[in-house]
């Protein structure tokens, strides 16, 4: 018989594929409960009032009403806010400051989209036009929704306790030994740059249902939330006050979440307690355009940066100062993102050997921003990216070869970064000479010249480019301000006949758990693929777990199913030595068969699970029946994928169209599971890394109204604005976890921008272009292009 | 949205007369706009009369005009080999507008009676210097537009069909706003022997619009050097996220030469 490889390095097709795209999926809004009624939400339609009056009679008189509750209600019952997971302390030792969360707006509502009222009935049309009737009297107050505007002097104010609209004012690295050497460098490159905000537009809006049984008083949530136990943990803990045990939190099928569904949000704890209350089970579905003022944006940055070069072009010393819109509340890792997320990776790929940046967290009058797919390290390498390719264009030197003097060389791992990571592996000169190879860099100035000829403007651009993720140590966070620890869990759970149930405590929002999963655990343990099962999502099923982002279901998660193995084999290692009169030390356990060393004396992995389950012949004494371990799993350290993406473009000069023609990613995400599935991750990555750097941007007015609230103004990449994305890997391990992966979830959305920014200045360079802030637009294209044309008129 | 009774007529005049006897009634053609609206709350009809029973659909074409039913879809029109044969800029119009699906259900006479200022067929009817028939007259395209989202309709007034003089050489261009994919400028350029005629849509504060300078120029004319000093004022034009009206104005210069070098 042919051994198919359907383990470690298997492009294995995707077991959860053929009932999502034939329509079989269980979403939350695919499910209904019996006796359910809807909520419908009135939201703020003003970016910052005073409530002064709520009036509900006439929506209370309207058919089908089952309730209406407004924060009165809730204050009530106790209801607390909701909560931040992640406090930041201010250069000064101070904390951030930490404004209430009403679920409900309280007295003032802070950005258009702020929850109101929440009004239940037994169709979501009669919720909807009830909602209608209700009158909120409000007094609009001065607003602000820019960051460059809110932190001016006499800004409008969005919390009373945050002066100047400053939540934190954080720092990292060394300042002194920063300025010592921009006191000594032969040159300093200053680049201000903008990083766009976004909405990330999951594909299924969020939605949650609320049950409540009175006959045991337990609560069921079943949401679109990418971490359940999470969840359960903010919800249960901090707002509704119900104990783990008393509340059970559902994740079923999700379709995609790109961090949006991290966060613990409102609606979650308003149907979960309005079932409580009205004793029937309350169903809430967002519509497009409410995802849009209510799903955490992502992005949001204002920075300079600085880097001091010595007179060979060696970097001396980087030094940042970032304002990062936080919107108008604190959303659940908010304060992570441009801090921990970001500023300690502001080394990059470059042995910098002094760091210094600032950051100030921003409250204004928009929906909160939180982190979306890449968190952080996206604003960091466009930073550090489109810096390099301005260090190149002021110094006169080879955008390449200035990033290949100053890579952390490949014998220098692991890597001590001054701002306080340490990288265990990497090889940047290799992903850079692959891609370069792979893109054909040499051949652009030929191709250059055709485009030339067809009256198009090319340009090529590279980011090459390092980030943290498979979070994280949880002691380590816990020093950061993270109020939850960030291990993982899993349960393998052997059945009498040797197939075998993971239960893990991520998530599967579109990545292909249920496969990449079965594959490493019909690896491990010498199995058929087809024996392995996956369960996910369910807090009464799965011990525990911190969930899925930060590209960290298979370096955390994944290590945790080791761990458990191992158990496992241990323990079948134990019950073949009782049943092969062996020592244990002696057997040896591969491709599914323990066996004795040096002897053709097995026993295959079903026998020794029947044996656990049957265990008339079994070392009672020395072991329980049954075949089943859990384990956390805590990483020792982040892990840091790495790589460089290279990008081809050209531009209709006459339109200002930008068309992606080439694109290369080559990365090290360390050991792959499932080439495809990579693949497929570092594509969606890049797609969403072109949306971002040409057709994305949540665009509010000076009054605080988001202009682009739905897809006829928020440009969603479509497959025919992207190229045909070529994806290669150059592997190193990861020197921490068992498998040696590192992740790949947010690489393609983390290396792309700039590399996509970058071909575009280089288009353009015959235009006096240095710099260009996402998106590149036709319209900001042709206006560079229109005034050059115009001053060369004048000249 | 909201709750609405709903018809739907088999005869022409039972379909005008359930407009006509009620103010708040709506006739729902393609409903590719119509339907979003309903869903989007933004319209409260009594009633929807739906005109998909009248037998308003179908293309018939002569030597010198075609003549589109008014509930054709767009992907009928698209595909319409007697179209592509007579007026190759029209079937292209149509194969541009919206996706598959959007195709497969708008319609001519929808698209032409909700005159959306981004909509295309605007343009074609305008340049081609068409007519609307109705259930009880005929208009002539430059009576018909009076401005975004109004026409020479009256309440209740149904198009039944639209006419085209077949031209010498047209051609459709446009240019997509990056999100909605509708016409951020659309330009149709049609030569008959009596003359040039351009229109212009998606760029006006005011809808579609006959762009005057070029048209003397092309007839002058027909070459894109024609057009090559005049500028189009950018007073009248939309501004907004994705392009302000000096833009657009630079867009319509550049989408009409490409106009006249394809047709």
């Amino acid at each position: 018989m042919n051994v198919i490889n359907e383990g470690i390095g298997a492009s294995m097709r995707r077991k959860e594929d053929l009932r999502f795209i034939s329509g079989r999926g269980h979403y939350t809004d695919d499910m209904n409960r019996p006796g359910q009624s809807h909520c419908v939400l009135k939201r703020s339609d003003r970016p910052h009032a005073i409530i002064r009056s709520i009036d509900l009679t006439a929506a209370r008189a309207a058919p089908g009403v089952v309730a209406i509750f407004t924060h009165a209600d809730l204050d009530a019952d106790g209801v607390g806010g909701v909560p931040c997971g992640w406090q930041i302390h201010s250069k000064d030792g101070s904390p951030m400051v930490e404004p209430g969360h009403p679920v409900l707006a309280t007295g003032r509502v802070r950005h258009v989209g702020d929850p109101v009222v929440a009004v239940i009935a037994e169709t979501k049309a009669q919720a909807k036009n009830a909602a209608e009737l209700v009158v909120i009297d409000y007094e609009d107050l001065p607003a602000v929704a820019h960051l460059n505007d809110a932190v001016k002097p006499g800004a409008a104010q969005v919390h009373e306790g945050a002066a100047g609209n400053i939540c934190f004012d954080w720092h990292i690295g060394d300042k002194a030994l920063v300025d010592a050497a921009f006191a000594r460098a032969a040159k300093v490159v200053k680049l201000d740059l903008t990083n766009n905000r976004l909405v990330p537009n999951a594909m299924e809006p969020r939605a949650a249902i609320g049950d409540f049984d009175a006959m045991s008083g337990d609560f069921t949530l079943i949401t679109t939330s990418q971490n359940p136990h999470v969840i359960r943990l903010l919800m249960g803990a901090f707002v509704l006050h119900i104990p783990e045990h008393r509340l059970r939190v559902i994740a079923p099928h999700v379709g995609g979440g790109f961090g949006s569904k991290i966060y613990h949000y409102a609606e979650e704890a308003i149907v979960t307690w309005a079932a409580g209350k009205i004793k029937r089970p309350v169903k809430w579905t967002a519509d497009r355009s409410e995802a849009f003022m209510s799903d955490a944006h992502g992005r949001d940055h204002v920075s300079t940066a600085e880097m001091a070069l010595d007179e060979h072009g060696n970097f001396l010393a980087l030094r940042t100062s970032t304002l990062a819109n936080m919107g108008a509340y604190l959303s659940t890792f908010a304060p992570a993102v441009p801090t921990y997320l970001s500023g300690t990776l502001l080394a990059g790929v470059y042995k910098t050997p002094a760091i210094y940046g600032e950051v100030k967290a921003v409250f204004t009058n928009t929906v909160p921003v939180d982190a979306y797919r890449g968190a952080g390290r996206p604003e960091t390498t466009f930073l550090l990216e489109r810096l390099m390719d301005v260090i190149a264009h002021d110094t006169g030197h080879d955008r390449v070869a200035l990033r290949r003097q100053n890579f952390i060389p490949s014998d220098a791992f692991p890597y001590q970064t001054p701002v306080a990571l340490q990288y265990d592996s990497g090889d940047y000169t290799a992903t850079l000479n692959a891609a370069l190879k792979a893109s054909d860099w040499d051949g652009f100035p030929a191709r250059r010249a055709e485009a030339a000829k067809r009256g198009k403007l090319r340009g090529i651009g590279m980011s090459t480019y390092v980030e943290a993720c498979g979070i994280a140590p949880s002691k380590l966070v816990g020093a950061l301000g993270a109020r939850a620890a960030l291990y993982e869990v899993a349960q393998i759970r052997v059945h009498p006949t040797g197939s075998v149930t993971v239960f893990t405590g991520t998530h599967s929002h579109g990545q292909g758990h249920e496969t990449v999963f079965a594959q490493l655990v019909a690896e491990q343990l010498g199995i058929p693929f087809a024996n392995v099962d996956v369960v996910h999502g369910d807090t009464a099923k799965i011990p525990f777990g911190m969930g899925t982002y930060g590209s960290r279901s298979l370096a955390v998660g994944g290590t945790a199913m080791v761990k458990a193995m191992d158990k496992i084999i241990a323990k079948g290692k134990k019950i073949a030595a009782h049943l092969l009169e062996a020592s244990v030390e002696d057997i040896e356990f591969a491709g599914g068969n323990f066996t004795v060393a040096g002897t053709d004396r097995a026993k295959s992995f079903g026998e020794i699970a029947l044996t656990a389950y049957v265990p008339h012949n079994y070392p009672i004494e020395e072991i329980e029946p049954g075949l089943e371990e859990t384990a956390f799993y805590d990483p020792a350290n982040f892990t840091y994928p790495g790589g460089c993406h290279i990008c081809e473009v050209e531009i209709d000069a006459d339109t200002g169209v930008t068309s992606v023609i080439n694109f290369t990613a080559v990365d090290d995400v360390g050991r792959v599971i499932n080439p495809m599935i990579v693949e497929g991750q570092i594509q969606g990555g890049v797609a969403q890394g072109i949306g971002q750097a040409l057709l994305e941007n949540a665009v509010y007015d000076e009054a605080g109204q988001l202009v682009s609230g739905s897809f006829m103004d928020y440009t969603m990449p479509r497959a025919d604005d992207l190229p045909n994305i070529s994806v290669g890997t150059e592997t190193t391990l990861c020197t921490h976890n068992a498998l040696g992966v590192k992740g790949c979830g947010e690489v393609g959305a983390i290396g792309s921008p700039p590399a996509v920014i970058n071909a575009v200045v280089d288009a353009l360079k015959d235009y006096g272009v240095r710099h260009l802030d996402m998106p590149a637009t036709p319209q900001k294209i042709w206006a560079i292009i229109n005034a050059a044309g115009v001053k060369l008129a004048a000249d | 949205m909201y709750d609405f009774a709903y018809e739907k007529p088999t005869a022409l005049a039972a379909a005008v007369s359930a407009l006509t006897t009620d103010d708040e009634a709506k006739a729902l053609a393609g409903g590719q706009t119509f339907i979003p609206v309903l869903k989007q709350r933004l319209n409260k009809p009594t009633k929807v009369v739906d005109l998909s029973s009248l037998g308003l659909s179908g293309i018939t074409v002569t030597p010198s005009t075609v003549t589109i039913g008014a509930m054709t879809t767009h992907g009928d029109v698209a595909n319409s080999v007697d179209v592509q044969k007579a007026i190759p800029a029209l079937a292209n119009l149509a194969s541009m507008i919206g996706d598959w699906q959007v195709r497969h259900r708008g319609t001519i006479g929808g698209s032409l009676a909700n005159n959306d200022p981004s909509a295309c067929y605007p343009s074609a009817l305008l340049a081609l210097g068409g007519t609307v028939t109705t259930d009880r007259r005929t208009i002539a395209a430059d009576d018909y537009f009076q401005g975004m989202f109004t026409t020479a309709l009256e309440p209740g007034e149904i198009i039944t069909s639209v006419t085209f003089p077949v031209p010498e050489r047209a051609a459709y261009q446009k240019f997509r706003n990056p999100a909605s994919r509708y016409a951020m400028v659309g330009v149709f350029v049609a030569k008959f022997a009596s003359g040039v005629r351009v229109a212009i849509t998606g760029a006006a504060q005011g809808g579609v619009f006959r762009h005057a300078a070029f048209e003397a120029a092309l007839s002058a004319n027909f070459l894109v050097d024609a057009i090559a000093g005049i500028t189009t004022p950018a007073d009248d034009l939309n501004s907004d996220i994705h392009a302000s009206a000096a833009y657009r104005a630079h867009l319509i210069g550049v989408m009409t030469k490409r106009a006249i070098a394809a047709a």
